[in-house]
């Protein structure tokens, strides 16, 4: 059929089952944006006010649908301010879309107004890019994008298209198959490798299962339960596995790292075999793999093969998506009982015990953990990023069915209210927690206006300790104590901002406004806003 | 040490620079970088020479493949190759050094490919370490300018990684 490219890009979308997509317009990009507004039934824009938050809410939806999600941008700053969002999906991950629009091919190179190489500016940061020259393309490219975002190793896939190419009129008819020669995903494991696992782990006196976030794209969550329980083996997770585990699992041993728990690091430092399972190593995880892989047996299962030996040397290693190899290898595992390392780690866990927190402040960890117990078990938890994030990995109890995300490999500032977004708007029906600090919320609160607009139900939570926190503890702990910029005076009254925007607000500083606080975020699916006033010198850990 | 890597990619434009990109971004080093067309017109062949350790050399391989359009990646010992650079070279030359630097070409199978009052042009293709082995030679004459293609290299006997097939 016969009809404009960016009538055609909409096209494109509508068959991969896009809903909803993130974008911000601009003249590059305006032919496609007036497409949009023809299928406005099908697929809604979300104007966020801020590029990247467009890509960080697709990446929250894209975690909770499972499936790629696309945001939008016009040429030049737009394209380059979709750049920490693809970034950061590219760190932990995640399938994302983004679409820019670009300056007429015949300008391409002349420094044309608004003219950015956003395909070479993000190229360190993509899974794949596209700059479209042929109009005609359009169908392969979106379909071979949105199949590269979403198998394999998920990532995120940029396709850039001039804006004299959207306005081109194509033949178009959407392909139904993929094929790249030079893009063939492992999936299954190698059947001698499994084997090896298998007898590795049998033979094995501390086994110790360490997940991370590959078990989330793999929906692999079943299969690691089974294995875990069929062989009674401990499970710890990586701060982008959290929530792939059940968290009152007896097995269940909670976050390793830096910023991780003790039974969970010390269960990695008492353990003779690790079976890794989609977790990287990265260096907030294992501080010092050289010295766990020496007296450690090491397996490694990860679809993307260039994970396994990178930063941790490999015993035996397993290429393929987890949730195949973990079905095989149920296939092969008798059941164990490893009562005495259990026991063992079991001695590790620490009960929680809450300092008096000073007047006007409450302990952000008392109030977490006492939230979470209030909470719904299918509440989806965004956690931002600094002392918030730990506070919330550590000490939100997880219920079955429950779900954190974070920012984990990039850290990124602002990821979390845009994130709790878009999984609000892929999964209505559940909570949507945000928590984030009051440093990070000042990159991101413009998303207020987002919420408010649209209607989208966010529960927001700011830790106000009037501090970037985890920096300055980090000058306290690292620099002797000499502070600098990490003072947020001059912010607002995070109550009175909410209430500005027409958004409910609570304000807790005591026991009694935490008690009432508590009690709404945990009632009825609305958006608003909770400012809890911490401590500034209250410690992360 | 030194390893001999041959890469198929599709050929399209932007390829390169994703590669570049790579050895950049992860802190490979790059000796030298040769690309060209090959019996298939849709696939490049792209010749790095790399140094580093063994483990280094396996998370390039691992992490070329993971690039879309990177085909095949193979990296080769020095024995299980045979390789190639052509270099010229121009060296200054008065007439009594004519003749001396002539023997150096004659021996060392390179050509004079052109001439002028006190310079001279000397083209080479060979191993690695014999143009290292010929720029010596011409060092002391006083070498001018030098270019390179940098190393291209395939397998030995009927073994091939074979482009497009
Ligand atoms: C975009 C970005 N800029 C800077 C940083 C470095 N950084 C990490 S944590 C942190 C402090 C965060 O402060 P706040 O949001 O108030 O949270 P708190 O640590 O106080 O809970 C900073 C600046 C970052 N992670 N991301």
């Amino acid at each position: 059929m016969k009809m404009s490219a960016s009538r055609a890009m909409v096209e494109c979308l509508k068959a991969e089952g896009i809903n909803t997509v993130y974008g911000y317009p601009g003249a590059a990009i305006c032919p496609f944006f007036d497409a949009l507004l023809d299928e406005e039934k099908t697929i809604k824009n979300i104007l966020v006010r801020h590029e990247a938050n467009g890509g960080h809410a697709a990446s929250g939806f894209a975690r909770i649908s499972g499936r790629p999600q696309v945001c939008i941008a016009t040429s030049g700053p737009g394209a380059v301010n979709l750049i920490t969002a693809i970034a950061t999906a590219y760190a932990d991950s995640i399938p994302i879309i983004a679409i820019t629009g670009q300056v007429s091919t015949e300008q391409i190179g002349s420094d044309a107004f608004q003219e950015a190489d956003i395909t070479g500016a993000a190229e360190p940061f993509v899974k794949h890019s596209y700059l479209v020259k042929d109009a005609g393309d359009i169908p392969r490219i979106f379909k071979e994008a949105f199949y590269i975002a979403g198998t394999g190793r998920p990532g995120p896939v940029l396709i850039d298209v001039p804006v004299d190419v959207q306005k081109a009129v194509i033949d178009f008819s959407y392909p139904k198959s993929v094929s790249i020669r030079s893009y063939k995903p492992t999936i299954k494991g190698n059947y001698m490798q499994v084997k090896r696992v298998a007898k590795a782990l049998k033979s094995a006196k501390r086994p110790l299962i360490c997940i991370g976030g590959g078990v989330f794209a793999s929906h692999a969550t079943e299969e690691v339960r089974k294995l875990s329980e069929v062989m009674d083996i401990p499970v710890i997770t990586t701060m982008m596995g959290i929530s792939c585990f059940n968290d009152d699992d007896r097995l269940f041993f909670g976050m390793i790292g830096t910023h991780g728990v003790k039974s969970a690091n010390s269960a990695a430092n008492d353990c003779d075999t690790l079976l890794l399972v989609g977790a990287r190593v990265g260096d907030r995880a294992v501080k010092t793999p050289l010295a766990l892989a020496e007296t450690t047996t090491i397996i490694h299962i990860d679809i993307d093969p260039a994970e396994i030996g990178k930063n941790i040397g490999t015993d035996i290693p397993l290429v393929g998506n987890a949730k195949d190899v973990l079905r095989q290898l149920l296939e092969v595992v008798e059941p164990m009982e490893h009562k005495e390392w259990v026991e063992h780690l079991e001695s590790y866990r620490v009960k929680r015990e809450y300092s008096r927190p000073k007047e006007g402040t409450v302990n952000p960890r008392e109030f977490i953990e006492k939230l979470s117990e209030a909470m719904p078990a299918e509440t989806i938890v965004t956690a931002d990023v600094g002392q918030n994030q730990i506070w919330a990995a550590t000490s939100y109890k997880l219920k079955a069915n429950g779900r954190f995300l974070t920012s984990g490999g990039m850290g990124t500032m602002g990821y979390s209210l845009p994130c709790a977004m878009g999984a609000k708007m892929a999964c209505p029906e559940r909570t949507s927690l945000q928590i984030c600090g009051d440093g990070s919320f000042q990159m991101q609160f413009m998303e207020m206006a987002t919420c408010v607009q649209y209607g989208i139900k966010v529960k927001i939570v700011v830790m106000t300790n009037n501090r970037l926190g985890m920096v300055r503890e980090l000058q306290d702990i690292g620099f002797n104590g000499r502070k600098v910029s990490v003072f947020l005076d001059g912010s607002p009254d995070f109550v009175k901002l909410a209430e500005a925007y027409g958004i409910p607000a609570l304000r807790v500083n005591d026991e009694k406004s935490m008690k009432k606080a508590i009690k709404e975020l945990a009632g009825e699916d609305k958006l608003m806003l909770v400012e809890v006033c911490v401590d500034e010198d209250a410690p992360t850990l | 040490m030194k390893h001999t890597i041959s890469v198929l990619v599709e050929n399209h434009s932007g390829v390169l620079s994703r590669i570049s990109g790579l050895f950049s971004r992860r802190g490979f080093n790059i000796e030298s970088l040769a690309v060209g067309p090959t019996e298939n017109p849709e696939v490049s062949r792209i010749t790095i020479i790399a140094d580093g350790d063994d483990h280094t050399v396996e998370q390039i391989e691992k992490q070329l493949n993971k690039l879309i359009e990177v085909i095949k990646v193979k990296s080769f010992k020095p024995s299980e190759c045979m390789a190639r650079e052509l270099m010229l070279l121009k060296v200054s030359a008065t007439a009594d050094k004519r003749q001396e630097i002539m023997t150096i070409c004659e021996i060392t199978e390179s050509k004079v490919i052109d001439m002028t009052v006190n310079t001279m042009t000397l083209e080479i293709c060979d191993k690695y370490d014999h143009l290292i082995k010929f720029v010596a030679l011409l060092e002391p004459y006083g070498i001018i300018e030098m270019v390179r293609t940098g190393t291209i290299a395939i397998q030995r006997g009927s073994d091939t990684i074979a482009a497009g097939k």
